[in-house]
């Protein structure tokens, strides 16, 4: 099974996370930026956590042989402080030119502050200025209300409906959020969000168009194998290979292959390699 | 030292691009040359361009060669004229990994001065093999002092970087160098494991009497590891040297 890891915060996971995803199966991760918990200050915070993102995150999953991507963007919870606000929508165009930014995201709701409206506007017109998909996180408090929202803000934005996907669905939110013509997305989490079975139950009432599944692991309570065991629930559940297949690989590469930047295998740079041998094959510090 | 030329470099990337990537490159040459603000999106786009390939070009015997991206970034950061120092802190500062080595590559093309070492330090601090790497090149052997030009092939010994990657080793190691790499031989040796071979030429140049009898005390050590370490350590010792 090839499993595509459309949403996981992976700088707040260990290499045991890896080493378990890629044995699971999982080939493709995007990280879409996020809030880390607890509230940056500066800028500055965001100049190191892009780069990080870009840099040291796609070097330690290469590591275990996954390709990292990243979406990037002002996250809706860090959008209501005036101190970065202006700071960090300034810093985006010189980040959203890069290989492997394949979306704008996370972007969207939190509290639904008129703040996170200009934030939100602000960003989908940078997707459509640098023909980027967009990953919209919905709000946990009030969730019909915020994803009915979202959706009506994406409308005004003038980018297609093809181009967005809004996740973190349940089952009330599903049929708006289909019928929205988005791209409509899970978090499948331990406790919280949305669990397998429920998962697959929704499957069966609305099919697999359009569907994307993730594990959205972060600094929280959290399983990156949540993908790998809703496949396995789906298959228990009499879907077939190719369904299952759809699902956790075709659908979320997609969506994010709108990008026109999405890499499958590692590129392999020049620098890379010598003689043939790859440098990551030395011993390793520690 | 000197390294690539950019006219090897410039023909050598030409010859492997296609017609619309050589477009490309003539519209960022232009776009640069009119405004230096220009690099700051074109820079980042270049391996999507022109790609990823291996040129036919090294630095020195024993470096990688450059890829077709590194140099399309080389030649715009040349087209930046002496207004490249007004940019080129700010794209390795907002850079992505490629974008930071194709800029330490390419110190030794552009007129930065000393503002360069800056960054290759910042390269070194990092535990990134492919910017420790490009970091310790032509310009590098300029401008690195002793003392971080000593850590920095220690570095690479720790990391598992082949020692023939960094430029201008001849011309820089020295008796501290080979007092240290011994040192680390010994180290490993007391420690069970084994020494990476590419330490020996160097510590062989320079020979440091107490860190070499030091190691060869561990043949007579009570623990079987560090008597094993010990033998298989020199054994290798005396098979690189009697190939040299």
């Amino acid at each position: 099974m090839r499993i595509f890891e459309p949403h996981a915060h992976m700088t707040s996971r260990t290499t045991d996370d890896y080493e378990a995803m890629a044995a699971a199966g999982v080939k493709v991760i995007v990280e879409p930026a996020f809030w880390l918990g607890q509230p940056r200050t500066s800028v500055g915070s965001f100049v190191d956590y892009f780069n990080s993102l870009l840099g040291w995150e796609p070097f330690r999953a290469s590591q275990f042989g996954i390709v990292h991507h990243c979406a990037l963007a002002l996250n809706p919870k860090e959008a209501n402080d005036p101190a970065l606000r202006d700071g960090v929508l300034e810093l985006l165009p010189r980040y959203l030119v890069k290989d492997r930014v394949v979306a704008l995201g996370e972007v969207g709701y939190d509290a639904m502050t008129p703040e996170e409206d200009t934030v939100f506007a602000a960003q989908l017109a940078l997707g459509i200025e640098h023909d980027l998909p967009v990953l919209v996180h919905t709000p946990h408090r009030d969730k019909l209300a915020g994803v009915r929202r979202s959706i009506d803000v994406v409308r005004e934005s003038g980018l297609p409906p093809q181009r967005v996907l809004l996740d973190h669905n349940n089952e009330l939110t599903v049929r708006d959020a289909k019928d929205s013509g988005c791209w409509v997305g899970f978090s499948i989490y331990p406790h919280t969000k949305m669990d397998e079975d429920r998962m697959v139950a929704i499957l069966r009432e609305e099919g697999t168009d359009r569907i994307v599944i993730n594990s959205a692991v972060d600094w929280g309570r959290s399983d990156p194998l949540k993908v790998a065991k809703t496949a396995n629930a789906m298959r228990q559940g009499g879907f077939s290979e190719d369904e299952i297949d759809k699902v956790v690989w075709r659908n979320p590469l997609e969506f994010y292959a709108q990008s026109g930047r999405i890499e499958l295998e590692q590129r392999l740079e020049a620098t890379e390699t010598f003689a043939g041998n790859s440098i990551l094959r030395g011993e390793r510090v520690g | 030292m000197n390294g690539v030329s950019l006219a090897d470099l410039t023909g050598s990337l030409r010859a492997k691009l296609g017609s619309a990537a050589a477009g490309w490159l003539d519209d960022a040459l232009a776009a640069v040359a009119s405004d230096a603000r220009a690099v700051r999106t074109w820079f980042p786009a270049a391996a999507r361009k022109v790609g990823t390939a291996p040129l036919d070009v090294r630095d020195h015997e024993g470096a990688a060669p450059w890829g077709a991206d590194e140099a399309a970034r080389a030649v715009m950061l040349v087209a930046l004229g002496t207004r490249v120092s007004q940019e080129i802190e700010d794209l390795y500062r907002y850079g992505d990994a490629a974008e930071r080595r194709a800029i330490l590559r390419s110190l030794h093309l552009v007129p930065v001065g000393d503002a360069g070492t800056a960054l290759v330090l910042d390269a070194l601090r990092t535990n990134d093999e492919r910017l420790v790497a490009a970091s310790l090149g032509p310009y590098a052997v300029d401008h690195l002092d002793d003392n971080s030009f000593r850590h920095a092939v220690l570095k690479c010994v720790f990391m598992g970087l082949p020692l023939a990657r960094i430029a201008g080793l001849d011309t820089r190691a020295d008796a501290e160098l080979a007092r240290m790499l011994a040192a680390y031989a010994h180290e490993r040796v007391a420690a069970g494991r084994d020494v990476p071979s590419d330490v020996w030429p160097l510590i062989d140049r320079f020979p440091p009497e107490a860190e070499l009898a030091a190691l060869a005390d561990e043949l007579h050590a009570d623990a079987d590891g560090r008597r094993r370490a010990a033998e298989a350590a020199l054994a290798q010792h005396a098979a690189i040297r009697g190939r040299s």
